[in-house]
């Protein structure tokens, strides 16, 4: 009896030790060298998978990083330049800094400025109402209001918002990544440059029929009158295809294109009530 | 006689044929008529005429831009308002030609007299170019230029014209009325296009809910090679892969057309359109369109000037019911609901149906439960629910090898969800994200 329990033991010890050595020696011939650089440069990433990058996931940007000479178009927009500085001293290189940018969605059509003229019972998806009509109001360019923007997000950073029927997105969670841009199929979401406490101008519009035929859809379109274009010191605002666009890079947040807009369809946000004093304001403003 | 269809998959949704057996009436020409440049698969036709000008009845307003393209004339006579943008079918604008209507002038070239003429001398060549100088495209619906239907690429033979008077969508017969009060007209287009097409054979498919159209058309070919056949009903028949199926037992392959198979498919709308081209020298300016819907006074078929508003088609009809909760433009299997009915008829318009509250609300999605009566239904041997899932988690990429681009469109896997789930759009969403990706490859 004894005598069966120790065959069995020196057999199955035996195939194991040979199975060890095969594998070993496989193992050697099959071996694939991997930059140890990679996986520590994947470390200092923020492991949202997000795609942000322009990459599938945080193990291919990380590869990428160090196997590139050039990292113009390299950025991490979810970790910013505080990660990408980071992976630079992994790397033992300089990072390129890049302002902080947030997601905008550029349609105020609400119920109230854009009267609904339909009712929609189909699939409820953005993309599908586009691909099929111009949606419940008559506006071509504005918001659908179906969400494919909210179910993109990985950082839980865009709603809807019921009274409004239009996307908002929380500043302080958006990381930037794009995905919501990429799902919008009006491309009314736009990535803009990060301002001192959130504050934001932009043409909330992307409208480019004439202005008569905008304004009946919505009170709140750009109508094209172009006098933004004239009255912004900057050159921050351009004209094309009848509406208006204000370059986030080269605003100053002055403020001048607000007041001159007939139509209401440029927006200020998180800028204090006109009746404080605003030395930050007034200052850049004198400036110029 | 023995009733034929195709094998695989297909429903049989309630006819409500009810404005069957209906006379054509023929409508008076709009007082504003808007007459868009695409009204065909294919590249907008470009514009030849401008603010200002006078134009008659059959004139060329737009020419054709390319191989697949065609010509657009006016259908009605007077002055060009506007060349801008205006709404089509889905609401967003397109170029078009606005027209205000003076009088009723006919271009003098045009033989307006309802003689019937039979045999043409014309060369097969000649049949061709007055199709494209005319206009013609497939008015079944899917508004293929039929100039380039009837050239068969090198290499392949074409043994058998099928001429299409399935009409198996519900409510609509505007085809039906032309076999039975055009069927003279109908068989020498049929013939026609036969010598245009350069085959000997001919059959014209009929469903079987259209007997008197089936005994009709029998009459009138005696003596000729065209054969009627009758179809068992079943939707979607009217399909040129199922109609050939139906009538020949041919597979078309996947991908392929029924040129593959030696087969030209052509509406019975677009054989009389080719009549009146190449016989009485008349371009495409009108087309018969059934206005219809329960509540609806007067379910009609009229003929009507290509540019007529919606809305004066549904006055023309009784007026728009008050309980109507959607305008259909199509039949209710493959038309979409307009978003306003001030758009013009085009070409490719075969029906407007008006449907009322209680039959117009979608019923609430619920989870797919799995019982593949979408796939039993697919007339295109499909996997449905495979295919909406795929689209809705954006895989689009795995949707070509399902074979997606195949799906006609038929809208039966929705028809029969019992969960009531929205196939068909999303697998029509896939469609469109699928070919941007094939044509994307192709350009690299």
């Amino acid at each position: 009896m004894s005598q069966i329990i120790i065959y069995t033991i020196i057999t199955l010890v035996g195939i194991g030790a040979a199975a060890a050595i095969i594998l070993y020696f496989v193992a050697q011939k099959f071996k694939v060298f991997e930059d140890p650089r990679i996986d520590e440069v994947e470390a200092a990433l923020p492991a949202a998978n997000c795609g942000g990058c322009g990459f599938p996931g945080c193990h291919n940007f990380a590869e990428t990083l160090v196997k590139s000479e050039n990292w113009d178009n390299l950025f991490c927009p979810v970790g910013g330049n505080e990660t990408m500085a980071k992976a630079a001293a992994i790397l033992g290189r300089e990072a390129i800094e890049q302002a902080p940018r947030v997601a905008v969605v550029r349609c105020n059509g609400t119920p109230e400025f854009r009267p609904r003229v339909n009712s929609y019972d189909g699939a409820h998806t953005c993309a599908i109402v586009h691909s099929l009509y111009t949606g419940e109001a008559g506006c071509p360019f504005g918001c659908l209001g179906e969400g494919d923007c909210v179910v993109v997000c990985d950082f839980d950073a865009i709603h809807m918002d019921p009274d409004t029927d239009l996307p908002v997105v929380i500043d302080d969670k958006c990381t930037a990544c794009g995905a919501c841009v990429e799902a919008c199929p009006r491309d009314i979401i736009e990535l803009r440059k990060k301002n001192k406490k959130d504050r934001k101008i932009f043409v909330s519009c992307i409208n480019e029929e004439k202005g008569a035929v905008a304004k009946k859809n919505c009170s709140v379109a750009c109508i094209g009158c172009s006098k933004c274009f004239k009255v912004c010191p900057h050159e921050a605002i351009t004209m094309e295809n009848n509406k208006a666009f204000i370059d986030s890079d080269k605003c100053k947040l002055c403020r001048k294109c607000v007041a001159v807009c007939p139509t209401s369809a440029i927006l200020e946000l998180n800028f204090p009530p006109p009746r404080k004093k605003e030395p930050v304001e007034a200052s850049e403003t004198k400036t110029d | 006689m023995s009733l034929k269809t195709f094998s695989r998959g297909g429903v049989h949704p309630p006819e409500h044929k009810l404005s069957a057996g209906n006379k054509i009436i023929e409508l008076p020409p709009p007082e504003v008529a808007v007459i868009p440049v695409a009204q065909h698969l294919g590249a907008p036709s470009k514009v030849l005429v401008n603010r200002g000008d006078q134009v008659k009845v059959g004139q060329l307003i737009a020419e054709s831009a390319g191989f697949v393209s065609t010509n657009i004339h006016s259908s009605v006579s007077g002055k060009v308002l506007k060349v801008d943008q205006f709404m089509d079918s889905s609401g967003y604008r397109r170029l078009a030609v606005q027209i205000q209507v003076e009088g009723d002038q006919w271009l003098d070239t045009i033989d307006r007299s309802d003689d019937l003429v039979r045999n043409s001398v014309l060369p097969a060549e000649d049949i061709r170019k007055k199709i494209l100088e005319a206009g013609i495209v497939g008015l079944g619906g899917a508004t293929f230029p039929s100039h380039v239907k009837l050239m068969v690429p090198q290499g392949k033979t074409a043994e058998y014209l099928l001429i299409n008077g399935v009409e198996c969508e519900p409510y609509l017969t505007a085809d039906h009325s032309l076999m039975m009060e055009r069927s003279e007209e109908l068989l020498s287009g049929i013939q026609l296009l036969m010598k245009g097409l350069g085959v000997e054979k001919a059959i014209l498919g009929i469903e079987n809910n259209k007997p008197d159209a089936i005994k009709k058309m029998q009459q009138v070919v005696q003596g000729s090679s065209v054969t009627v056949q009758g179809l068992k009903v079943k939707y979607p028949q009217g399909g040129e892969k199922q109609l050939v199926k139906a009538l020949l037992k041919r597979e078309v392959p996947s991908g392929g057309l029924p040129i593959d198979v030696g087969v030209v498919v052509f509406n019975v709308g677009t054989a009389l359109a080719t009549y009146e081209a190449v016989m009485k020298n008349r371009p495409l300016i009108d087309r018969v369109v059934t206005v219809t819907g329960k509540s609806l006074e007067k379910p009609s078929n009229f003929l009507v000037r290509i540019g007529t508003p919606v809305s004066y088609l549904i006055e023309q009809a009784g007026g728009l019911p008050e309980n109507t909760a959607k305008v259909i433009n199509g039949g209710p299997m493959m038309g979409k609901a307009l978003s306003t009915i001030d758009i013009p008829v085009v070409k490719g318009s075969s029906g407007i149906l008006l449907i009322n509250e209680t039959e117009a609300r979608r019923k609430e999605v619920k989870p797919c439960i799995r019982c593949t009566k979408c796939v039993t239904v697919c007339p295109m041997g499909l996997e449905p629910y495979l295919l909406m899932t795929l689209s809705e988690k954006s895989l689009f990429e795995r949707m070509e090898p399902e074979k997606v681009m195949d799906c006609i469109e038929c809208g039966s896997c929705s028809y029969t969800c019992p969960s009531s789930r929205p196939l068909l759009d999303y697998i029509r969403l896939g469609k469109g994200e699928v070919g941007k990706i094939m044509r994307a490859s192709l350009a690299v």
